[in-house]
């Protein structure tokens, strides 16, 4: 497990081990005029970020994304003279997205690396395996996970999830539209385990509520290569197709998926998990001409793009397909990296609110984020502006949904914060810290 | 959809999973055949043609000819990777059984690490050659006789066919390598007694580099022949690695008429069960099939009884 403590800017996680030497002489010799600025701070130590990172395992493509987003924005709060006057520093983790490593992760954070906070972990499996270690171990673990299990309640005090909204709020924001513009009976495939679940759950009622009907629910297992199989069962009658997909076959999921239906498909629908850092112009996607995306953040450039997106993509190097502009073959996790920089920024508001000195107001961390209510559209809040809720410790924000047209995904709707909200099922303020 | 076609889909589904399994296999019970090593890097090798098949086919911008070019030149490299990794490795180890399968496990990391280090943890598509959708047509007894229905759904690609097509012809291919050639003789001398084919004059050391170059080629082979159904992606060596353990032990080790049995019933069965019932219980069968032929048959389903 390689571990690096460098601000340097963005770059691949596996090429870090190689270039380390030189990297952190680099990295050492560039922020040599900041230790300056930090000088009047209490302790000019640097406040230490663990993260958590799906480096290798089925995450690793998103990963990369979270590795990138996440030194962009520190480099830019450390330009700004860190937080609390201290510099910031990173402590990066592999987990193999991997539960089980997740937690020796968490665990390595607070024992070993002294980490004043646990952040960054995505895929809900490894979240739900390792928020309870955090939990033990009183380290507030910010997740960017979109599962509901933070607001469900089954987490803990000590976990978080400022900077994403979660899949029961994003679906409640789509299930309107779909009814009304697509149709009204929905064949949903998704993943076979608690993000699919989640999907599974939360859209059925969803869409019941607005008088649709799931006529089929197909779950697919995470290690599945091929998936014509499963098309077979969706019932004729379908008129919309919801799918959500994530893992390394997902683009082989939407291929196929064009190849079985041909010329006669019905409405589709996805999240763009099923296609997150793929690129919409490969070969065999052109049948995704017309059909519909949800999207966190929208990856292409549109018209009405707001000066915060063109700093957030600046400071990441990103194009306006949202691609590395180095290399325009690397497409990002746009539409949920943005979580990284957001949460990054609740971290640096929560210590700055608290007066942050070290590990032993872990606690008062926690209480000042809690605090937090709105969270307007800035810098900070590149992908639109947002409603904390401290007693389920989840976010609420916008979504966009998206049309293909020309190969690109052109937003048509943007759905109101309030369209994701739902009432309350756990109150964390109420356990003990 | 109807049972008929229904049927019809998930057999077809079967067959192109059973021709790429079979030409795996097949590699990995030659190397088992030949110099009784079990190769755990194999599933490697197969990810490393499909990578490689990315690697030259964008290199060569694409199209048809790139494919054809990484469908030549892909195994070739991954052949001559493991003619390497038999003289420095498996040579330095004596070919002892318990040591090789360290040293191949020991191969499967550097392969996959190096793969994320240099191609990335992403799924990468290799555009096919061709690709047209064949609607396929159901027979239904109305009214009026029998008459052509085109199901929703029911439907191949070109390449789905051509990769059934390629996989049968590679195989028969290395049939008649075995049995009409004197490479397949040298081969099965080696097979039979190690020591007397040396001492007639077999190099056996340049026998086993080959054999172990041309399991590997095998691999790479289907792992070209699959990425542009599935894309290329460093991990995806492991469970092709275990369904060709299970193909190999059904089939009975080093013999090529079993494997491609085994391939075909795993295959299909997969492709069937998967269908109606569920992708878990495919596993289940396959694994419990595993359990009772080594039971009952240890020596697999075509195997000879060892001597």
């Amino acid at each position: 497990m390689p571990v690096t403590k460098t601000d340097a800017g963005p770059r691949s996680p596996a090429r870090r081990s190689a270039i380390k030497t030189l990297a952190a002489a680099a990295a050492g010799t560039a922020s040599l005029p900041l230790w300056a600025r930090y000088a009047g701070a209490q302790s000019a130590a640097p406040i230490r970020i663990g993260f958590q990172m799906h480096a290798t395992g089925i995450g690793a493509a998103y990963g990369r994304w979270y590795d990138r987003t996440t030194r962009a924005a520190l480099r830019l709060i450390n330009e700004a003279g860190g937080i609390n006057g201290r510099p910031v520093e990173l402590v990066t983790e592999d987990d193999g997205t991997d539960p089980k490593r997740g937690a020796e992760v968490v665990e390595k954070f607070a024992s070993l690396h002294r980490c004043d906070v646990g952040y960054g972990t995505l895929f809900s499996h490894v979240v739900m395996g390792s928020a309870p270690r955090a939990g033990e171990l009183k380290l507030p673990y910010f997740v960017v996970s979109e599962g509901h299990h933070v607001a469900s309640g089954a987490l803990n005090r000590w976990t978080l999830q400022p900077g994403i909204t979660d899949v029961k709020s994003q679906v409640l924001a789509m299930a309107p539209f779909v009814r009304e513009n697509l149709g009204r009976k929905v064949t949903m495939i998704f993943p076979d385990y608690a993000f699919g679940h989640d999907h599974r759950d939360f859209f059925s009622q969803a869409i019941e509520a607005q008088g649709g009907e799931v006529v089929a629910k197909l779950a697919i297992p995470p290690t599945e290569t091929s998936f014509t199989k499963y098309f077979a069962k969706i019932p004729r009658e379908t008129e919309v197709i919801y799918h959500v997909m994530v893992g390394p076959s997902v683009l082989t999921f939407v291929k196929e998926m064009g190849e079985f239906f041909g010329p006669s498909r019905p409405e589709i629908f996805g999240f763009i998990d099923s296609l997150e850092s793929v690129d919409l112009q490969s070969p065999g996607l052109d049948f995704l001409e017309g059909t519909y995306f949800w999207e966190g953040m929208p990856r292409y450039v549109q018209p009405d793009q707001t000066e915060f997106d063109r700093h957030y993509r600046a400071a990441i190097g990103i194009d306006e397909n949202g691609a590395l502009a180095a290399d325009p073959s690397d497409v990002s996790a746009y539409a949920h990296m943005f979580g990284c920089w957001e949460t990054l920024y609740v971290i640096k508001a929560g210590m700055e609110a608290c007066g942050y000195r070290g590990p032993d107001d872990r606690a008062a961390l926690v209480e000042a984020v809690e605090a937090m209510t709105e969270m307007p559209l800035s810098n900070d809040h590149p992908q639109g502006a947002k409603l904390f809720n401290g007693r389920t410790h989840q976010v609420f924000g916008p979504q966009y949904i998206s049309k293909v047209e020309n190969g690109r995904l052109v937003v048509q709707a943007e759905t109101p914060i309030e369209a994701g909200f739902y009432p309350d099922e756990v109150d964390y303020t109420t356990q003990s810290l | 959809m109807e049972f008929g076609p229904h049927l019809m889909l998930a057999v077809l589904e079967g067959a192109v999973t059973a021709a790429v399994l079979a030409l795996m296999a097949s590699g990995l019970s030659l190397v088992f055949g030949v110099m009784r090593v079990v190769n755990v890097a194999h599933g490697q090798f197969f990810m490393l043609g499909a990578v490689l098949a990315w690697a030259v086919s964008s290199a060569l911008g694409g199209g048809a000819v790139g494919f054809v070019a990484a469908l030549l030149l892909a195994p070739v490299i991954a052949g001559a990777l493991a003619v390497a990794a038999d003289l420095t490795v498996l040579k330095r180890v004596g070919y002892d059984p318990e040591r090789t399968i360290v040293a191949t496990i020991g191969l499967l990391y550097i392969l996959q690490q190096a793969a994320l280090m240099t191609y990335g943890p992403e799924a990468r598509p290799v555009a096919p050659p061709f690709n047209d959708r064949l609607a396929l047509p159901w027979i239904e007894f109305g009214p009026e006789g029998p008459g052509l229905i085109w199901p929703w759904g029911l439907s191949i690609t070109s390449y789905k066919l051509f990769v059934m097509g390629a996989a049968a012809a590679v195989l028969a291919g290395l049939w008649a390598l075995m049995t009409r050639t004197g490479i397949g003789l040298v081969m099965r001398a080696t097979q039979l007694d190690r020591e007397t084919a040396q001492a007639f004059g077999i190099p056996v050391e340049r026998v086993y580099a080959g054999v172990f170059g041309l399991g590997a080629a095998l691999a790479a082979l289907a792992g070209v022949l699959i990425v542009p159904i599935q894309q290329a992606h460093y991990l995806m060596g492991g469970d092709a690695l275990l369904l060709s353990f299970i193909v190999v032990i059904i089939g009975g080790l080093g013999s090529l008429g079993g494997t491609v049995i085994a391939a075909l019933l795993i295959g299909l069965s997969d492709g069937i069960v998967s269908v109606f019932f569920s992708p878990t219980l495919a596993k289940i069968l396959a694994t419990l099939l595993v359990a009772l032929v080594l039971v009952f048959r240890p020596e697999g389903l075509m195997g000879k009884a060892a001597r």
